[in-house]
């Protein structure tokens, strides 16, 4: 056992959990935010993605203790991070079947739209790559990606 | 108008203030948010789908678990077109299972709009004529010269109106009506709309939904470990390094269904013991799960994907006896022909890989059961649970939670059991949670399929003659009295079955999901063969099952059919040939509804690009467009990646693919980058979307990709071929 800092949609936390918790479970059993999911657990899904230091990262084989100071963003603070423009859109779009794995793609169209404002379409496939939709949502996450850049995009 | 009698309906009428009080946990139609936690009270639920409130917002409820495909928004959006309300005025809740309630509380076949439709239009209907009965008492005018708009009931001659909210404590005696007129559709004004999926903030909120977020005090976290190959049972567990982990509370086999309990409930019953670990957290479950040692024994031997393919190969290749159809006289009609052409067609194992595993909470006190979770029949679940633990159904309550993903997978609730099991025996609340390598190992597959078709054409090329044999791992594929049954004089159709070991299930359209790519396949090489077009080829057939079908048991409807080709034809602009754009066509009936599809590939660096998809659909009356089209962008994108990359294989009775590193899902970029729907405007009454936007896409896919490449593709998945990688069978 571990006693673990975490800071979280810009609150610390401190846990107890086992020495090598990856950060979704810490998440999710530690801290109590379940809106990051499980999918996999092999980084191979894009379920479980958070933002590290502004970088769309698998919480599912990234190890919590790792983690340090690092300002983790999970989809319940996006929108007070400068998600909420991809939200809307993913409302407006109306983009989810059954939902499971939208957290994750908006927080990997969060972590594409930090580092690259306009990207292309090959881009915007490229980055989205490792999010899986098993309903096939992907022409409106594709399409509600692109309406949010033109309403301002994330904000840094 | 539709009229229709209610005595025969048994509605329940909840009457007084029965169930009123706070209503939480509900979810804002319109998505705008935020309403005080001290709200209105419910002042009449005219039955049980309906609860008026005192502000003049109207709670509905929803039956039907919803899985991705809508229902929750549908099922609402029709009570309250016949209720009359705003919808911006609508809240929504999930209904728990309540069958003395509700009417089938199921989501499988496509099935929810249309075996709902009729009830649900009749209790909003028939609050409504309460409502107004009890504004015409107040004012001591006929019902008759009353009207009603979006929640305000109106008296033309006297000018007076008052709200659903200001009169429903005024209606809790008016009996409920005899008799209601339903709308007109023409007159609808939500139904055919697009209202967004109810949850959608919740959703892109990350909002705990799902039955992976629940958490309730003391729950303990269980895991189960099936036998890596279906055969294979335990023999014995050491558990000394899974009991070493902190936080790990117990480990133990259990065997829920005995073999006289509907086997088909649990996969066929195929891993009937189960090793489980219970713990306080998940992450140390998981980890005391790989820590157990289990050896394994043998009761029936693994097989081989190999050999299944060879015996189905086996069965279909021999004569056909005894077909389940025969219109004519096939065998004299080859013979006669000036062409034969036959061809067959495989497809392997699927997983459903639901995004969210499976997974379910149970709390067993004495003989009382809490059960909660993703569930697609929780009225089976609950049958099941009470013979499994000898509890009576009375005693078992069962909260349907938004499914993270269904496809047929939650049809079986077998793990809702194992929680229940599970919480009896460590007498404590659970929450049992599969990895995602004990879903996609655990079975209930889409069966493997393997058909054989056979055509005769005549000197003047059209098509006489045709005969399709086909098998799958417990059950045959063909549905001997669909197209082109009813178009050709000569005609046969047999189904055969394989047995296995390994379990197999509904998924998303079963059978439907593979035949409707394989006669859609052939029938555009035998299309050719005639040197016609493949649309018009289609259409001359049907035009034939219109004016002189062939036999009387045919389950289609030509002319829908016909509209629904001449429908595509002309958005897509059939006849229009793009420099570089290869196009093929399917069309498909299942699921009481009717399906074309194009899709336009083009060739990028010698590799086929999936540029484009069309579908025409004839569903009847669509309740939510939008949502209706969501339906059929999942089904395609679907049905595309399944046909091109979806794959189960065995050795020995070992799944190959455990996980997403070796199971392909289609990703990003790799379907259509657009989807245009069109719907048939009729008044027929609304049929299933959930299914049938998926089976023909393999056909359109595998036409496209052969115009594109010039290689026709029999076996699936379609990459194997495609890259020359596909299976011998020597
Ligand atoms: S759960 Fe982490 S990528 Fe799938
Ligand atoms: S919406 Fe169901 S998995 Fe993406």
């Amino acid at each position: 056992m571990a006693s673990i800092s975490l800071k979280v949609n810009g609150k610390v936390y401190q846990i107890e959990a086992e020495d090598d918790i990856p950060l979704l479970w810490a998440l999710r059993d530690h801290v109590g935010l379940v809106g990051t999911k499980y999918g996999c657990g092999i980084a191979q899904c894009g379920s479980c993605t958070v933002l590290v230091g502004g970088v769309a990262t698998r919480s599912c084989m990234m190890p919590a203790k790792s983690l340090g100071e690092a300002e983790i963003i999970t989809i319940e603070g996006l929108a007070e991070n400068g998600g909420k423009a991809l939200q809307d859109a993913w409302v407006e779009h109306d983009t989810p079947q059954c939902g499971y794995c939208q957290a994750g793609q908006i927080i990997s169209a969060a972590g594409l739209l930090k580092s690259n404002p306009n990207p292309t379409d090959e881009e915007i496939d490229t980055a989205m790559r490792g999010n899986i939709c098993r309903c096939g949502s992907y022409v409106r996450i594709k399409a509600a990606i692109k309406t949010a850049i033109k309403k301002g995009g994330v904000v840094a | 108008m539709t009229k229709i009698n209610l005595s025969r309906r048994g509605f329940i009428k909840v009457t007084g203030l029965a169930g009123s009080g706070l209503v939480l946990g509900f979810h804002w139609a319109g998505c705008t948010p935020v309403r005080p936690a001290e709200a209105a009270k419910v002042v009449l639920e005219p039955n049980a789908y309906i609860k008026i409130l005192s502000d003049g917002m109207v709670t509905l409820m929803s039956p039907v678990p919803e899985i991705g495909q809508g229902i929750k928004t549908a099922i609402p959006m029709i009570i309250a077109e016949e209720l009359d309300v705003s919808w911006d005025n609508v809240i929504i809740e999930q209904a728990p299972l309540a069958p003395d309630l509700y009417v089938r509380q199921s989501a499988g076949g496509s099935q929810a709009v249309r075996q709902l439709w009729t009830t649900v239009r009749t209790a909003g209907a028939a609050g409504r004529r309460m409502l107004m009965e009890a504004a015409a008492r107040e004012w001591k005018v006929p019902v008759a010269e009353l009207t009603t708009s979006e929640g305000i009931i109106n008296h033309g001659k006297s000018g007076n109106s008052i709200g659903y909210g200001d009169i429903a404590s005024k209606a809790n005696d008016i009996e409920v009506p005899e008799e209601v007129t339903l709308k007109d559709p023409g007159n609808f004004k939500i139904i055919g709309t697009s209202k967004k999926n109810v949850d959608v903030r919740d959703i892109v909120e990350g909002k705990p939904l799902f039955g992976m977020d629940m958490k309730k005090e003391g729950t303990v976290i269980a895991m189960i470990t099936h036998p890596p190959a279906f055969g294979m049972k335990p023999k014995s567990v050491d558990d000394s390094a899974a009991r070493a982990i902190p936080g790990i509370k117990d480990v133990f086999t259990i065997t829920v269904f005995p073999e006289d309990i509907e086997t088909r409930w649990s996969g066929n019953n195929a891993f009937p013991e189960l090793v489980v670990v219970t713990g306080e957290s998940t992450w140390n479950v998981m980890k005391a799960k790989k820590a157990l040692k289990i050896e394994w024994e043998t009761v029936t031997p693994g097989e081989n994907t190999e050999d299944h393919m060879k015996q189905m190969e086996s069965q279909i290749s021999g004569k056909m006896t005894a077909p389940d159809r025969i219109d004519g006289d096939p065998k004299a009609a080859f013979r006669k022909a000036v062409k034969v052409i036959e061809r067959t067609y495989s497809a392997p194992f699927l997983p459903h890989n639901t995004m969210e595993p499976m997974n379910f909470y149970a709390h067993v006190t004495g003989d009382k059961i809490e059960l909660e979770g993703p569930t697609q029949t929780p009225q089976r679940l609950r049958d099941i649970t009470a013979q499994i633990m000898g509890i009576p159904e009375e005693n078992i309550t069962v909260n349907i939670l938004r499914a993270g993903g269904g496809f047929g997978r939650r049809l079986y609730g077998h793990y809702g059991v194992e929680a229940a099991v599970i919480s009896k025996r460590i007498n404590a609340p659970v929450h049992l949670i599969y990895t995602r390598e004990d879903d996609m190992t655990q079975g209930t597959y889409r069966p493997d399929y393997r058909v054989r078709y056979k055509a005769g054409i005549d000197a003047n090329n059209n098509l006489v003659a045709l005969t399709v044999s086909g098998t799958g791992t417990n059950g045959g594929p063909v549905a001997s009295n669909r197209f082109p049954a009813g178009a050709l004089d000569h005609y046969a159709a047999k189904n055969y079955s394989l047995k296995s070991n390994i379990s197999t299930g509904a998924w998303r359209a079963p059978r439907s999901n593979f035949i409707a790519g394989a006669e859609q396949s052939f029938l555009d090489e035998v299309a050719e063969a005639c040197g016609k077009n493949p649309m018009d080829f289609r259409l001359e057939l049907l035009e034939r099952a219109k004016n002189d079908p062939v036999g009387e048991k045919n389950d289609y409807d030509p002319d829908r059919f016909i509209a629904l080709l001449n429908l595509i034809k002309e958005k897509c602009e059939w006849g229009n040939k793009v420099e570089g754009v290869h196009r093929g066509i399917s069309a498909y009936y299942c699921h009481n509804s009717y399906i074309a599809q194009v899709i336009d590939i083009e060739m990028k660096d010698n590799k086929p690009v999936i540029k484009k998809a069309w579908c025409a659909v004839d569903c009847g009356i669509v309740i939510n467009l939008d949502g209706a089209k969501n339906q059929v962008e999942g089904g395609i994108m679907d049905g595309i990646g399944h046909a091109l990359y979806g794959n189960i294989t065995f050795k020995d009775g070992v799944v190959d693919q455990k996980n997403f590193d070796t199971y392909r899902l289609i990703r990003h970029g790799e379907g259509p980058e657009a989807v245009e729907t069109y719907f048939i405007d009729n008044d027929i009454d609304p049929t299933g979307l959930g299914e049938p936007a998926l089976p023909p896409v393999a056909g359109a896919l595998a036409n496209a990709l052969y115009r594109a490449t010039g290689k026709r593709l029999y076996h699936q998945p379609y990459i194997l071929e495609l890259e020359g990688r596909e299976i011998n069978l020597g």
